[in-house]
């Protein structure tokens, strides 16, 4: 009950349930039903989510999102309220903290959000308004307009580094990325065609998992926290919309 | 808390118009530029030490007025229609005579795009800057009416129908060195004014005002700040920010572009996204500059991907999957 109370005070929301959308995002009712069904969502500020403050590219936009003031995370999702394809990122943190740096598209001004599931079923939510010029979906990508996508498609190149968190507490940190074109489908004549599954492993064991759109930014790059001193073989094994599979490894 | 307000029930009828009161409807005001003498004949129009906003009409460039026999000429001339005819006005009130020549530094919006008040044909740029703005000029626009709205207000793409050599220009009896460099875009113009010995330095130099880099060529940005040293002059206008009169603008600019491709190298060697990249301490010898932590942050955007492509080392393995072009 004290939890209940608290996170009531922290929204805002006494009585009503569900609190009212603090974005007052046209979108929110019709993405909250489809994306979480029944579960409780509340507004939570412990959930954070870092962004520049202006969208200088909307074809890659950088989000990074954190949500390690929950107790027990096991799922994140990431979900533009305004974007044809709203949720770019679907992310299992397993082993791996609940936090990740990534890149989006933006379609036009919307909300950014992060919603985290902690394990009692509960959504926690947080997010911001960001302003942002139309066509990151609906324009083709650079390597398609260079016409070198297929030559670089399924580079990958990452790197570990063993230091500190933002609050000085150990860290594994993996940083990757994929040449991939990650075509929305909304361009003419240029099919759909992205990645979709993402799972980092550390020594045959998993650590993280992620399903990813096409509302991701070409070429994604991602960044993780993996517990301190993991020091086992990285494996980062991913599959596209072909089912062609690209894997990258760290020893 | 019981009662509807109106405001509340206007919302539930209508979310979307009115969930971001920001963006509603907003109207302009009035361009006021305003001439600073700088010698016989010149005249600076200071921009805002701004980033492009709707609050500032995007009137963020300088512009100088130089008087000649024939009349003024004008180096740069705003982002929009009403700027660019306000500023005439200001030039014909000083001069008597409407502008006989608009000189365009380079491709961007907040310099360019008041062409739209002028014949095409004393409107003149290096043919590098006139197809830079063939290519970009509608995507500009588009970006410029999207924040600034009514302040745009009936301004047209106008490509500068006069191609300028580089050497020497004389207009109703002044006379100007003209010269192409590049670095701040792929073609910037630098005009030397004979009988003041005031150097106009287009967006080379930025003056207690981040630079911006949305077109920039670091190396080549730097080469020509080494170019834009040796030339003698009294004084040397920034396209941002105020006149130099000592020679610490070129430095500063020089100082902010060295500091900004190592700490963004520095990041991506770190490990850091672009996110925590953008957020990086500012040193505070950067303290004067306005605009600072917002041109980082658009740097980061330009920048980085590429920088972390060269610093992150492939880790795919060939043997193992599907080749890229195996099918």
């Amino acid at each position: 009950m004290a939890g209940t109370a608290l996170i009531a005070l922290m929204t805002g929301a006494a009585h009503a349930a569900p609190a009212p959308d603090p974005l007052q995002s046209p979108m929110w009712d019709m993405q909250a039903e489809r994306l979480f069904g029944h579960d409780r969502v509340v507004f939570d500020p412990r959930v954070h989510i870092a962004v520049p403050m202006l969208a200088e590219n909307q074809h890659v936009f950088p989000v990074t999102l954190d949500a390690r003031a929950l107790p027990d995370v096991r799922r994140i999702v990431v979900l533009v309220d305004l974007d044809p394809i709203p949720v770019p990122v679907d992310f299992v943190p397993g082993k791996a903290a609940p936090w990740l740096g990534l890149r989006i598209k933006l379609d036009q001004r919307t909300p950014v959000r992060v919603a985290a599931q902690t394990a009692d079923g509960t959504w926690h939510v947080a997010g911001l308004w960001v302003d942002a010029a139309g066509g990151g979906c609906s324009a083709p990508p650079a390597s398609r307009a260079h016409g070198d996508w297929a030559v670089h498609l399924g580079e990958v190149r990452g790197a570990v580094w063993h230091g500190t968190d933002g609050g000085g507490a150990a860290v594994t940190r993996l940083r990757f990325s994929v040449r991939h074109p990650m075509d929305t489908g909304l361009v003419d004549t240029i099919p759909a065609y992205n990645l979709e599954t993402v799972r980092v492993t550390a020594g045959g064991e998993t650590m993280a998992q992620m399903t990813v759109s096409g509302s991701m930014s070409e070429d994604p790059a991602f960044t993780l926290l993996l517990p301190a001193g993991e020091t086992r073989p990285i494996t980062i094994a991913m599959r596209d919309s072909n089912g062609r599979e690209f894997t990258g490894r760290l020893p | 808390m019981n009662r509807l307000t109106r405001r509340g029930a206007l919302a539930m009828l209508g979310a979307s118009a009115l969930a971001v009161p920001v963006h509603a409807e907003r109207f302009a005001g009035h361009y006021r530029p305003q001439a600073e003498p700088l010698a016989e004949g010149v005249w600076l129009v200071r921009g805002s030490d701004a980033p492009i906003a709707f609050e500032n009409g995007g009137a963020i460039a300088n512009s100088v007025i130089l008087a000649t026999a024939d009349g003024p000429i004008l180096f740069d001339c705003g982002p929009s229609q009403a700027y660019a005819q306000a500023l005439s006005a200001l030039a014909q009130g000083l001069t008597g005579k409407p502008p006989v020549l608009v000189l365009i530094s380079h491709l961007h919006p907040d310099h360019a795009l008041g062409a739209s008040a002028f014949d095409p044909a004393i409107v003149a740029a290096l043919p590098g800057t006139i197809a830079e703005i063939e290519r970009d000029g509608p995507g500009m626009s588009d970006a410029m009416f999207r924040i600034l709205a009514d302040w745009m207000r009936e301004t047209q793409l106008v490509i500068p129908a006069r191609r300028l050599a580089p050497g020497e220009l004389s207009v109703g009896g002044r006379a100007l060195t003209l010269l192409a460099m590049n670095g701040h875009s792929g073609c910037d113009l630098v005009v030397r004014d004979h009988a003041s010995g005031i150097v106009l330095a287009g967006d080379l130099v930025f003056h207690d005002r981040a630079p911006a880099t949305p077109d920039a060529d670091l190396a080549a940005w730097r080469g020509a700040l080494d170019r834009l040293a040796a030339i003698p002059r009294t004084l040397l206008v920034p396209g941002h920010g105020p006149v130099d009169r000592d020679g610490s603008a070129i430095a500063q600019t020089r100082d902010w572009l060295a500091w900004l491709d190592a700490a963004l190298r520095d990041a991506a060697g770190r490990g850091l996204d672009m996110t925590e990249a953008g957020d990086m301490p500012i040193p505070p010898r950067f303290a004067r500059m306005a605009a600072a932590r917002y041109e980082l942050q658009r740097s980061v955007s330009h920048f980085y991907p590429a920088i972390e492509a060269s610093v992150l080392p492939r880790i795919d393995q060939p043997e193992g999957g599907s080749q890229p072009n195996g099918g």
